[in-house]
């Protein structure tokens, strides 16, 4: 054992020290201060009543609470619905945004940097912004449904509607990305498949769906990913829109965290935090495996 | 063909319309309001002001309790340059040598990558260690939590570029005697210049823009971010709605100069890292 190391490194000595391993040093420092001890400190702190500076044991209090509540059991269901509502929009307008923005079209430019510039736009300008154009008596777009003779609703201030309408929010400002993303892969795509079909006189939709589709599969990862994890963790539209409101309607496991913290109930927020841990990995994990092995398979 | 040219200035005129709607008119709106009076203004009506307080509005907003405002901006200049600076050399030493040589560091190192990507942050227990470690509130505890927090997706991109660049740089390096940090900083950071624009761009934006992290973990006026201070001009009964836009619009100027000047290398190393990586 000792003498194959020690050949190795007489082997590779030069080349090795071109790449110290100190190097990892200042990322592992920060990585396992502040967020690996917090992470693995969270689990024993869920499991308490904790004030910062005293804790005492108390089992799993916090979880039976979290659940028996009905508010915050209703944003573990309302974080489900919002990340797969708001991942599922992306993906399909992405998509379809994407192939109509990477076909010849006229002001594809203009197009291509409009859409994707809420996204530089902070969550909580866009949150207010929204506020106010969506307000139920006074915001310009019930206004100008009114003009069409229709009576816009509540957005979000109907409890049945604001966590959707919060997520269309969250569409609105993250489209540019999906569909940024999405352009990539389809620019990726030979376009010899596409002349092939041509001469097969293939319809649009039979080449969309045996062409495209397929090929844009690792974009379509992505996406799914990127907007999965955004949207299993939003707090901050949530939190400039609603607040959670009406009532607890729209309320996710993010702001029951910043709820709970803010009332000094900190092992509850704690036990939140690892809800939301298992959450994001019992729905990120096989995702991300199942997209790695299609990949792997093409 | 030429049905197919109509058919592309038809699609092309509908979806600029659409756009319009969708898209410019929000912004023209905030801007619109941030120019009226404050009467005026909360009546949120998209109408063209009577009277411009665009002026008025903006030095309200700069000067209004002590110039806290003027402050954020300070503040999160100070934590968006100096948690992206070192985020870059970080990220790119650990991208650097992980994709360079193997070793079971590599193996426990790509592990947190993907953890620190999918994750998310203990809030609570956080803020515990940045309380034991005597960095809680503070604008350089702040920055360690950004710098953390930003590095799993630095290093991917970084990691995927160093791919990239040929080893046989590397080795003409060692063989003219460059140490290690030598080779790093004067051979592969500078070759690095794509992703290194990306990461600045996406992380500064990324910061600047952040709001949970300074809400839980920089609290307190002293302190306050560009983004904790739209809440200054919120209020239970009544929102003074032509300041609250003023100061959406002056923090949303910083990222869109970023985006003017590098929207092309946004773009392209976004979309490299995204899909490859």
């Amino acid at each position: 054992m000792r003498a194959g190391r020690a050949r190795k490194v007489r082997t590779l000595g030069t080349a090795r020290h071109a790449y110290p391993l100190w190097f990892y040093l200042p990322a592992a420092v920060l990585f396992l201060v502040f967020f690996a001890i917090p992470t693995f400190a969270s689990f024993y702190f869920s499991l308490t009543r904790w004030t910062l500076f005293d804790q005492e044991f108390i089992g799993l209090e916090n979880y039976i609470q979290f659940f028996r509540e009905p508010q915050l059991y209703q944003s573990f269901i309302n974080t489900l619905i919002y990340g797969f509502v708001t991942s599922g929009l992306k993906v399909v307008i992405g998509l379809a945004l994407a192939v109509l923005l990477t076909s010849a079209l006229v002001g594809r430019n203009y197009l291509r940097s409009v859409i994707f510039f809420p996204v530089l736009v902070s969550t909580i300008g866009v949150g207010i912004m929204f506020k106010a154009l969506l307000d139920p008596f006074d915001g310009v777009v019930n206004g100008a449904l009114e003009t069409l003779g229709i009576t816009g609703p509540g957005w979000l201030t109907d409890p049945d509607l604001a966590l959707l309408t919060i997520a269309g929010i969250d569409v609105w400002k993250g489209l540019g990305i999906a569909c940024l993303i999405y352009i990539a892969g389809l620019v990726a795509i030979p376009q010899e498949y596409y002349e092939a079909a041509r001469v097969d006189g293939a319809s649009k939709w039979a080449v969309f769906k045996s062409i495209t589709l397929p090929l844009v599969k690792p974009a379509t990862g992505t996406v799914i990913i990127l907007s999965l994890i955004g949207g299993l963790r939003s707090f901050d539209l949530i939190w400039a829109t609603t607040g959670g409101g009406p009532g607890f309607s729209s309320d996710v496991i993010g702001s029951v965290i910043y709820k709970q913290y803010q009332a000094g109930f900190y092992g509850l927020s704690t036990a939140g935090n690892v809800v939301l841990f298992l959450v994001v990995t019992a729905i990120m994990v096989p995702i991300s495996l199942m997209l790695n092995k299609r990949e792997i398979e093409q | 063909m030429k049905r197919e040219r109509t058919m592309r200035w038809v699609i092309g005129i509908a979806a600029v319309v659409a756009s319009v709607i969708i898209f410019i008119l929000p912004f023209a709106f905030i801007i619109i309001q941030a120019m009226k009076t404050r009467q005026e203004a909360s009546e949120l009506a998209f109408t063209w002001p009577t009277e411009l307080a665009f002026v008025e509005n903006f030095v309200e907003v700069i000067t209004q309790r002590d110039y806290i405002v003027a402050r954020a901006f300070v503040n999160s200049t100070v934590l968006t340059v100096a948690s992206v600076t070192f985020l870059v050399v970080i990220a790119a030493m650990v991208g650097y040598v992980m994709q360079r040589r193997a070793s079971k560091i590599r193996t426990v190192a790509n592990f947190f990558v993907l953890a620190g990507l999918i994750v998310p942050p203990a809030v609570v227990p956080t803020v515990w260690v940045l309380q034991t470690v005597g960095l809680f509130g503070t604008l350089p505890g702040l920055i360690l939590i950004e710098i953390t927090f930003g590095l799993a997706f630095s290093i991917l991109l970084f990691r995927a570029f160093v791919a990239t660049i040929p080893r046989s740089l590397d080795e003409a390096a060692i063989i003219d005697g460059a140490g290690p940090f030598r080779i790093f900083l004067g051979v592969i950071l500078p070759l690095m210049k794509p992703t290194v624009v990306t990461v600045i761009v996406v992380q500064s934006v990324q910061i600047f823009n952040d709001f949970a992290n300074p809400l839980y973990f920089l609290p307190g006026d002293d302190n306050a971010t560009v983004q904790l201070t739209l809440y200054n001009f919120q209020s239970q009964s009544s929102n003074q709605w032509n300041l609250l836009f003023m100061d959406i619009l002056l923090i949303t100027i910083p990222p869109l100069i970023m985006y003017i000047f590098f929207n092309r290398q946004i773009v392209a190393g976004l979309t490299s890292g995204a899909v490859k990586g």
